[in-house]
């Protein structure tokens, strides 16, 4: 090859033998769908647990006789301890948000088609984006023990507020080894976002192709881009707190324990400490975590309802700049989680009016999408349904925000069935349907085989109506001041409402079993799909120019270079209603606009 | 395309610009490589940079609440500072040699001494941590012994890593027949310079706050 | 299929708003003094969600049913306005209403937190512990006696770790597992954790505050209507959680000294 060494003297050489082929791979698409699959076990393995909990709560006396064999400790006879119910609920949400809603539309995809749709031949440093992966996996491995052990997982829930998740064995069963796997499993977890973040940046700094300007990247690029520059210190910030937690739970220091505390008996020995300390700590991370959650989505799903329309967003640089102002503002608004917590007061207020100031750049991208829309010539299929359905669950999760960052109201209304509804649905649905979009959307180009239609639209249908199902009661409960984090409702005050519960629980349970459809068919249609096309959906930007699936170096050592931003359709093409982004051919608009 | 690969091999730039230039035998670089590593390590040193300000964060907090005491720093702190700056000043001598068409055995020599006044400062810091014990304090003695040896342990953790890839990089200096990756080379160079500027800043912090 | 994802969306905005608009959820009663304040920024914040949720749906829904299915020879045609409208809109609306909401939601906020005591307030200190509350009432002396976490003892009820013993203040001090107050009167309510986080919430208090080990806090409330009401802890506090619970019982002001004094008698 010519100039052969300057060539390939950063990228890896073409992989030989199965290990480095499959399994420690430093390819990114490997990375990716390695992201993919283990987002996907513990997607099911946090709906399973789900549904563990909401059984238990509205039949409690329900014997479900494999959990005794699964933790006798936990399910003695089959039925879930109230300890136990809390441990499902924290490994719940740390799965679904470390492992899920950070894995899946920003690690799994982003690792994926990043470097293509930017024209790279991989990311900046292919051997730190195998470690991520791996470390990750080692994190999720970590946090799994929990489960094995006899003591069983943690129950301070994901938050894991101190002085409950410091102090040890004390505050409660599995607070002792469950919750220090599940320490060292979040500051492993930090260990491989940073990584991970890292490589994004870099590798959409410095190596996008010829002509490929940062204005010309597609808005899925911007989104993973802005996500890692978020996730970057986010994560720098939580492995800190982690570190400083470990500590406290082995070391005898005082960061997060004050003074004087009587835990099951025992004065505990340390004093000084603030929990506070670790609510801040917590917080300035988890805030951005939940825009790292749904950043990729609103990327991923701007960039296929462009497709899907047929025509461009009304304004690509008004959507990328709302993206950039959220990641922004994001940063600003963590005290709105502890407007209750004892701090001062005016805190509250100064971190109520960025958190309500968000509403904006989160309105204008709804307004670009909905206004886009106007006069397009939408495509029906399984990806835009799940597109157009995220706008609809956007919309929804998002307006239970504006009661929660109001302090007075959030007086009323924290730690109430409103917070959990507002964040199942603007975080864990949206953001999932971000994804079912796009896996529906780039299967074929990962795959080189197409997914089933009928069955995706099957699956949207009941995902769309069952999480509304599910979740818009959790709302109308908050309402009247139902609290959150219960194993069962022992009082009157509840009764006349359980009703709902079990309509819930029954939403839940029938919406869980359709997501079995969306698992088959990922795996039926990659072994019996039919096989796709290079460019299915006439889409403009690079990953469509390559084949499906594509080559080992993207694009076959040759190097792209760009000439159009990626939404030109709606045009004269020399292959339809589009032209692609490496195409030099001139744009001739269809229309007079 | 190759038009892009060509065009780049036939310039010959100065030191630190982006363009790639080749020089005599090992000294390779590409241009790609030398230009995705660039962004990669800044971006490094900014998350690094954001942990230390959490815990800097965290050290302000705990010193509000009644039992924050007083830490009487141990003096080889003040030699292990030396130290460091010292290896930052010889690293910087490497990179000059490095930069220029010299023979790379030279900048091997100056990249081996860095790696050694780091170990040096690894050793010194075990120094003030043994130097603490013999005066009965420890990690959780008090929260300001807390913080100097949390704090002093990452730092110097970083620093071992900064000086095991000195090894790996001066083992490539002294085996000609391996290529030499300038690129990793100016990337250790900006981590090491940070580690020098992170450790006087923590010093300082220790000073004034513990 | 996009004429059904668009009379799908109705159904959804219908269906969601219709369990709001018509009351199947109300409020718990109101029986504080500022949560009038309070319950008026609900509906008002309710009023401005509900447009812009249903709003929302059924723009959606409109679009995707006009838009979608078309033939390929209609034109493609942009929003009136184009970017530049709609971002004015998002501004103008969203900006007002977050003035609105903000300037106003802080007075109800104001009132619960920067108003100061009154000074004929009635002093209670509740405690939180795995997994219930109890208060403390300063007895005649009008003091609290110190609390010594070493002399905690539940079996023998000494939840406070008082001292009465050397400690004279803390002898006439009233400990309870019901927090009775007497109606109408501002209740001072310092607030001491025991082991970990907890919080105390009366819905119909409209009041929620977190217990931080460590922290001194308080709230203060006047309750304006006699009866019994829940206390329930809401912040994750270990296994008995779902059952920490006690009862604000909201008395005439004879009834109030009468039970203190009974209480004192023991």
């Amino acid at each position: 090859m010519q100039e052969g060494s300057l060539e390939q003297a950063h990228v890896h050489a073409p992989p030989q033998g199965f290990i480095r082929k499959y399994i420690f791979s430093l390819d990114h698409k490997v990375i990716g769908k390695q992201y993919y699959a283990l987002a996907l076990v513990a997607v099911f393995t946090g709906m399973i647990l789900s549904w563990l909990m909401r059984i238990h709560m509205v039949w409690p006396e329900a014997k479900l006789p494999f959990l005794e064999w699964f933790s006798k400790n936990g399910a003695p006879g089959g039925i879930i301890t109230p300890e136990y119910y809390l441990s499902l609920l924290t490994m719940h949400g740390t799965l679904m948000v470390f492992f899920v809603l950070t894995n899946a539309p920003f690690a799994a995809f982003g690792n994926y088609f990043l470097p293509i749709q930017i024209g790279a031949e991989d990311m900046a440093f292919p051997r730190f984006n195998m470690m991520s992966f791996w470390t990750t996996f080692l994190a999720w491995v970590v946090l799994m023990l929990a489960f094995v052990i006899p003591d069983g997982p943690p129950i301070a829930g994901w938050t894991a507020y101190a002085p409950l998740s410091a102090v040890g064995r004390d505050a409660g069963p599995g607070m002792q080894w469950g919750a220090s796997l599940w320490g060292l499993s979040i500051a492993i977890f930090c260990v491989g976002s940073l990584l991970g973040a890292l490589n994004f940046i870099a590798t959409t700094l410095d190596l996008r192709a010829k002509g490929m300007t940062l204005m010309r990247m597609p808005l899925s690029s911007w989104a993973w881009f802005i996500t890692s520059c978020i996730a970057l210190l986010a994560f720098a910030v939580l492995l800190p707190a982690c570190i400083l937690l470990i500590l406290d739970r082995h070391a005898g220091t005082s960061f997060y324990i004050p003074a004087g505390l009587v835990i099951s008996d025992r004065l505990q020995p340390h004093s000084g400490g603030s929990p506070l300390l670790w609510q801040h700590l917590f917080w300035f991370f988890g805030h951005p975590e939940v825009y790292i959650a749904i950043l990729p989505s609103m990327g991923i799903v701007s960039h296929i309802l462009v497709n899907s329309m047929r025509k461009p967003l009304l304004s690509a640089r008004v959507v990328i700049y709302s993206m950039m102002s959220i990641g922004f503002l994001s940063y600003m608004v963590w005290g709105h989680h502890m407007f209750l917590s004892g701090m001062n007061p005016m805190s509250a207020l100064a971190f109520s009016f960025p958190t309500l100031t968000i509403t904006i750049p989160a309105t204008v991208l709804t307004l670009m999408w909905l206004g886009s829309l106007y006069g397009a010539k939408i495509q029906i299929n399984s990806a835009s349904l799940f597109a157009l359905g995220f706008i609809s669950m956007f919309v929804s999760g998002g307006v239970s925000g504006f009661f929660l960052a109001q302090p007075s109201i959030d007086i009323y209304l924290h730690a109430t069935y409103f917070v959990v509804g507002h964040f199942h649905m603007v975080m864990g649905v949206a953001s999932l349907f971000g994804v079912f979009a796009g896996t529906y959307f780039w299967f074929p180009k990962m795959t080189g085989r197409m997914m089933n239609e009928s069955l995706g639209k099957l699956h949207f249908w009941l995902t769309f109506v069952g999480t509304y199902c599910i979740f818009m009661p959790f709302h109308y409960l908050g309402l009247i001041g139902n609290v959150r984090r219960y194993q069962s409702f022992v009082d009157d005050f509840m009764a006349p409402y359980l009703g709902w519960h079990k309509f819930m629980t029954i939403a839940a349970l029938i919406t869980g079993a359709s997501q079995f459809i969306f698992l088959f068919n990922l795996i039926y249609s990659r072994f019996k799909g039919k096989p796709a096309p290079e460019n299915p959906w006439n889409a403009t930007s690079l990953e469509w120019s390559i084949p499906s699936p594509p080559p080992w170096n993207n694009f076959g050592a040759k190097h792209p270079i760009v000439y159009h931003d990626p939404y030109q359709y709606g045009v004269k093409g020399s292959k339809g209603d589009f032209v692609m982004q490496d195409s030099p051919e001139q744009v001739v608009s269809a229309s007079g606009d | 395309m190759s038009s892009t690969t060509l065009s780049s091999i036939s310039s010959q730039a100065g030191a630190l610009s982006k363009t790639r230039h080749v020089t005599a035998q090992n000294v390779l670089m590409a241009q790609r490589s030398e230009r995705y590593s660039s962004s990669g390590i800044w971006v490094g040193v900014f998350a690094i940079t954001m942990s230390f300000a959490a815990f800097t964060s965290a050290l302000f907090v705990r010193e509000g609440t009644g039992d924050w005491t007083h830490l009487a720093l141990p003096q080889v702190l003040y030699l292990n500072t030396l130290l460091l700056l010292a290896s930052s000043g010889t690293l910087e001598i490497a990179r000059h040699r490095l930069s220029k068409e010299e023979g790379t055995r030279k900048a091997s020599g100056w990249v081996l001494v860095t790696l050694l006044l780091g170990l040096a400062f690894c050793v010194g810091q075990y120094r003030a941590w043994l130097d603490l014990r013999a005066q009965g304090v420890f990690l959780a003695t008090n929260p300001n012994s807390s913080f100097f040896y949390l704090l002093t342990f990452l730092h110097a953790l970083h620093v071992c890593i900064g000086v095991a890839v000195l090894v790996y990089l001066a083992g490539r200096l002294l085996a000609s027949h391996t290529t030499f990756r300038l690129g990793l080379f100016r990337n250790t160079v900006v981590y090491w310079h940070f580690m020098t500027v992170l450790w006087v800043y923590l010093l300082l912090l220790c000073r004034m706050k513990l | 299929m996009g004429k059904l994802l668009a009379i799908v969306l109705v159904l959804i905005a219908v269906l969601s708003a219709y369990p709001i608009v018509s009351h199947m959820f109300v409020l718990p009663q109101d029986i504080s003094t500022h949560g009038h304040a309070i319950d008026e920024q609900i509906s008002e914040t309710m009023v401005e969600a509900g447009i812009s949720f249903i709003g929302a749906q059924l723009v959606l829904a409109f679009f995707v049913w006009s838009f979608s299915g078309r033939k390929d020879d209609r034109p493609l045609k942009n929003f009136p306005g184009g970017a530049r409208a709609l971002v004015i809109a998002a501004f103008l609306l969203v900006g007002t209403e977050i003035l609105a909401l903000g300037v106003m939601g802080q007075k109800a906020w104001a009132s619960v937190y920067f108003t100061p005591a009154k000074p004929d307030d009635i002093q209670v200190q509740a405690q939180a512990e795995q997994f219930a509350f109890y208060f403390r009432y300063p007895g005649p002396d009008g003091k609290f006696g110190g609390i010594h976490p070493e002399k905690i003892d539940e079996g023998n009820q000494n939840y406070f770790g008082l001292d009465p013993a050397n400690d004279v203040e803390a002898r006439d001090d009233i400990v309870s597992g019901e927090l009775v107050v007497p109606v109408d009167r501002e209740v001072h309510l310092l607030m001491h954790a025991k082991d970990v986080g907890h919080s105390f919430y009366v819905r119909e208090l409209r009041i929620q505050q977190d217990f931080m080990p460590g922290l001194d806090l308080s709230v203060h409330f006047t309750a304006t209507k006699l009866g019994k009401y829940e206390i329930v802890c809401t912040q994750l506090c270990g296994l008995g959680h779902y059952n920490m619970k006690a009862y604000l019982n909201v008395v005439s002001q004879p009834d109030f000294d009468k039970w203190l004094k009974d209480q004192a008698g023991q």
